[in-house]
Order: C-alpha cells, then structure tokens, then sequence
C-alpha cells in the first residue's frame, strides 16, 4: 500500500483528473469530503490532504510515500525527495512585480513574497542584496501599501497583479506541478512506484496529445 | 518570564532508561558482529581542527559545529568518524602494516536544524577498512554491514549499490568538461530527475550520447543490470566500473547476501569523497537514510599517506526507529531494608547480584512514597523490624 499526498487548493482537482486519466479507480468523494486521510483498498493507496506547502514535509518524513507538489515549492523547501515527473498540469511561474515606474529603495530594497529562500536566492544570483519580507498571502497587498517596493510571487493569468495596478518586472521560473517521492520508499516499494510512474508518464502524453489536437 | 522547563540546545537529545537500553543491546549486537570479523575498535576525539578532519570532511561547511580554543584555533566537533580516523591511520596505525580494518561505535555532530526529527548529535556504528583496493574489500565490508545489522533483528532491508567511476566517466566522455560534469551530477544528487531530463535534452548532443545520458536512470535492478550496463559501456574507464560491480556481485554472493542488495547505475552521494563503489542502505518504517559507506581511495592522501579505503555507517538513532519500540523484559528487584538489617539485607543483595539478577538496595527511611517506589519493580523483598520478630 502507498500513501499519497496529495495538495488542496488549486492543483487538487487538476491532479485528481490526471490520476483517472492514469487508469486509477478513485471516488468521486474525495474531491468533497472534509476527511483528511481516505483509502482506496482496491487501488492500494491511501490519500491524504495536505497544503499545497506540506506535502513536501510529509514526503520528505517518508508518513507519505509519494506526493504531488509545485516546482515552487519544491524550490522553496529544498526537501531531499525525488523529482520524478513532471505532471505538466497547473502551469504558471514565478515573477517579480511592483507598481509600475517602481523605484527600488537605494539603501534596503526590500522584497515581500511568500518565498523568501527562492526570492533571496533570485536577488542573490542577480547581484543584488534586498531585505526580505515573509507573508502568508495576499502578497499583492504589500507594494500598494507601501510595506515593499517589489513581491516575488506566483502568476498565473496575471488577473491578479493586473486588477491591483501591479505590473511584472521580471520573470523567475517556470512553475509546473511535480510527482515527488520519498527516497526510502524510492528503494523499499521500487515496484508499487515504478507502475505508478508508467502509468502517470502514459496519462501525461495523453493528456498532452489532447492539447495538441 | 517563568520557566515552564529546562530545554536543551537545539537538536540535543537526552537518552531515557528504556531508549539507553535499546540503544545499548543494539550497539552491542552491531559491535559484536564486527568483532567477529576480526574488526578492532577504536576512540578518536570528539574535537579536531578545521584546517585537517574539518576539511578533510564530506560534510558541509556550514553543518558543523565550530569552536575556538585558546590559541585562536578554529575547532570542529567531528561531523563524521571516517575522516578522524583516516588521520589516524596516517599518522600513527600506518606502522603495523596493511591493511587495517578498524571499527568504532561514536557520536558525530552536525549543524542545529530548525525542524524536529533532525538530532545535531546522533551515534554512528561502521567501520573503516584501510589498505586494500580490490573488490573483496568493498564486499567484506557491504557483506559485514548486512550481518551486523541482520544480527541487530533489522529483517525489512534494502542496500542499493552504485559506482560513481561509472558516472563521472560517462558523463566525461560526453560532455568533456569538468564543470559540465559537476552541473550534471547536481541534478542526480539532488534526485531531481525532471531537471536532468530537461537539462540533458537542452544539451547540444548527438541522439546517441543522449540516450546514453538518460538511460543511466533506468539501469536499475538487480544482477541483470551489470549485462546492461556493459552492453552500453564504451569507455574503458566505464567497462572496468561494471566489471568491478559485477566481480562484487559475485563476491556478495558468496557471502549469500546478494537477496538484500540491488544494484542503481545512478547512485550519487551526497559524500563527496567517494572515488568506486558507492552504497546506501534503507529499511522499512524510517523516512530517511539509515546508513551509507563506499570507496574513498583518495581522501588518505589527504594525510599525506595515499591509500585505498573503504567502509560503512549506520545511525543508530534511525536503526531504533526501523526496529520500533524496545522491549524491555527485563526483572528488576527491590530489596528494602531498615538500619538495623542492613547487613542481612546486603548479603542477599549481594548473592543476587553475583547470580547476574537486577537489584536495588533501599533503606527504607529514604523512600517517601513507598506505592509509588515499589510500583517499578517486578519483585520487593523486606528486610524490617527487628531480626526474627516479624518478616515482611
């Protein structure tokens, strides 16, 4: 049996559709149910709910044995687990953003993001030293306000920065969401996760032959 | 502010009555079994100097622990027990003649880390075997880790077997530039094998040298793998790896372990002495790595006494965890004595004792709630009163 984690919130439905599209038998409940651990005996899995940031934790603890995860966060958390797949399903990317005509501070820039490894390594690479500050959200709300003068976050549609008058200054990375795994179960359960890496790289052409067409 | 505890520096670890006892029976079933392959232990400081065992390392800079003593020299608790003992073998063992084959059971230290199931200080079990370079060594000592941690009642197991010679050959052959290389080597070690994809496709390379690339993360299994292997090997340094993995398949076999072991073309350490044969090994229950070892033939040299090398360690602190929680079935005595039969009370204590049992000693008048004492024990005799007027 496996257990996997699996992320709440925008990339849940999209990764659930991908593991029906892989041939797996999952109830339609899961998406609904307010239960945090499910079982699927006929599949031998086990599910569990996680945010979207934890899912990396628990991976990397090995209580899950897979899971799928942001590149963002995967970026963020540096966890020691394997990065299997790319599932290619909620694409965006990592971006700078301010308002527009920003003047960066001359003496401390400072950054608000919900990321600060990837944001302070970003600034570093690019020569330059800014002070970093961590919220949970709304990260937008920080250079109208006057908390920083530039965020690092996720862009999707760019709906959000657009609708709050911020403009993207530069972009970071690609983001795409990733099947992860423990790297004990990795060696321990080789088999079990071996199929499930077909059948999740089968669904993926699949799913990328439908996008073509 | 109040103190609600007395808390410990981060990631230390106090070690209870029942954990010490586990943790004891388990050292001793290792230790026992390494000494019966003739294995020597030894005790090396738990200090040594940066510029030596700290740079001699695999481990990061910023994971160890550094201090300064009073001459302004910078000091390191040992992050790991091959380097230490590495110097050792240099500088004093090398007398007696190779090779030497050393053991220890010892604590290393590694940097504080933020979030629990990280100890700073755990113990390692392994050994060290100096002096040999041919594949008997790499399978006594593959071979040795299995039986001690067999004989310790680990059964759930797995050890996974590499050779970085393979990999840094085959990507020298094709990529022709050190730091190309190391680039590439990066994304194995961090085991993001979407980056690796992604990365050799982005190379300009003929098809050929790419599918070479991306076929080294699916040579993986078991014994068939070295037949693979060597049909795609076309350098001379990448045949004469397989060659040794497949004369080390053979010399584990003999041992009649080969069940446990499986073999991974892909295998980068995050150790990055290692210059052959490289393994780690896993088991059932535990998230993270339970011990790792490998060729290190270059890292005497270090100490100005080039040698080949290679050993195995074990943390103890996870192998408790795969094993789950001790059993503790042992009976434990409490004989309780007033003053004046006191030496009646000793005698019997005494036989007790010489008899291997487990005995406490208490004179009554020390004991403030005697229910809660006594609840301990497996058995209480008394020792009261006055001799013959009342027993028990």
């Amino acid at each position: 049996m496996l257990t996997f984690a699996m992320p709440k919130g925008r990339i849940f439905s999209e990764a659930l559709s991908l593991l029906k599209q892989a041939g797996y038998d999952i109830p339609d409940d899961l998406e609904h149910s307010r239960k945090l651990m499910i079982d699927v005996p006929n599949e031998q899995l086990r599910f569990i709910l996680a945010k979207p940031m934890d899912v990396v934790t628990y991976v990397e603890h090995g209580v899950a044995d897979v899971g799928i995860a942001g590149k963002d966060v995967l970026l963020e958390e540096e966890r020691d687990v394997y990065e299997m797949l790319d599932l290619r399903i909620s694409p965006c990317y990592l971006a700078v953003a301010g308002l527009p005509n920003t003047r960066v501070h001359p003496i401390a820039p400072r950054v608000a993001t919900k990321y600060p490894n990837i944001a302070s390594t970003y600034f570093r690479e690019q020569g330059e030293q800014v002070e970093i500050i961590k919220l949970n959200g709304s990260v937008e709300l920080a250079p109208l306000i006057g908390l920083a003068e530039r965020i690092v976050d996720i862009v999707s549609t760019g709906r959000t920065l657009k609708e709050n008058g911020l403009v993207e200054l530069e972009r970071i990375v690609d983001v795409t969401s990733r099947f992860i795994v423990n790297p004990v179960s990795y060696r321990m359960q080789d088999r079990a996760i071996e199929q499930m890496v077909d059948r999740l790289t089968y669904a993926i052409e699949k799913a990328g032959e439908c996008n073509e067409n | 502010m109040r103190v609600f505890m007395f808390e410990k520096p981060l990631g230390m670890r106090d070690t209870l009555p029942d954990v010490y006892k586990t943790k004891r029976a388990l050292r001793e079933a290792m230790m026992a079994e390494i000494e019966t392959w003739g294995y020597s232990f030894i005790e090396t400081p738990t200090l040594e100097y940066d510029e030596t065992v700290g740079a001699a390392s695999a481990i990061l800079d910023q994971q160890l622990f550094k201090l300064l003593d009073r001459e302004g020299h910078t000091l390191v608790l040992r992050p790991d027990m091959t380097s230490p003992i590495a110097r050792l073998a240099a500088s004093k063992l090398y007398k007696e003649g190779c090779p030497l084959r050393l053991a220890y059971a010892a604590n290393v230290f590694r940097a504080q880390q933020r979030e629990g199931g990280r100890p700073a200080e755990f113990e390692q079990v392994g050994v060290e075997y100096i002096g040999d370079g041919t594949m008997y060594a790499d399978a006594e000592v593959i071979s040795l880790m299995i039986f001690a941690l067999k004989r310790a009642g680990l059964r759930d197991f797995t050890v996974t077997i590499g050779h970085i010679g393979y990999v840094d050959a085959l990507f020298f052959d094709i990529l022709r530039h050190e730091q190309r290389v190391e680039t590439l080597r990066r994304f194995l070690y961090e085991k993001n094998y979407v980056g690796y994809r992604e990365h050799v496709k982005s190379l300009p390379l003929s098809s050929i040298d790419r599918d070479r690339l991306l076929r080294i993360l699916t040579l993986r299994g078991g014994e068939e793998v070295v037949a693979e292997a060597k049909a795609f090997a076309t350098t001379e340094v990448e045949r004469r790896a397989v060659d040794e993995l497949e004369l080390l398949w053979a010399h584990i076999d003999q041992y009649g372990v080969t069940d446990m072991v499986k073999l991974d073309m892909s295998l980068v350490s995050h150790m990055s002495y290692y210059t052959g044969v490289l393994f780690e090994v896993y088991a059932k229950n535990v998230g993270f790595l339970l011990g790792n070892g490998g060729r290190y033939d270059e890292l005497l040299a270090k100490f100005h006494r080039p040698s080949p090398a290679t050993g195995f360690s074990v943390r103890l602190d996870r192998l408790m965890e795969a094993l789950g929680e001790g059993r503790n079935d042992e009976k434990k005595t409490c004989i309780i004595f007033s003053q004046e039969r006191f030496a009646e009370a000793y005698a019997k204590a005494a036989e007790m004792r010489r008899k291997g049992e487990k005995v406490v000693l208490q004179q009554v008048s020390g004991i403030q709630d005697m229910d809660q004492f006594t609840a301990s024990f497996d058995d209480v005799v008394y020792v009261l009163g006055k001799r013959g007027k009342d027993e028990r």
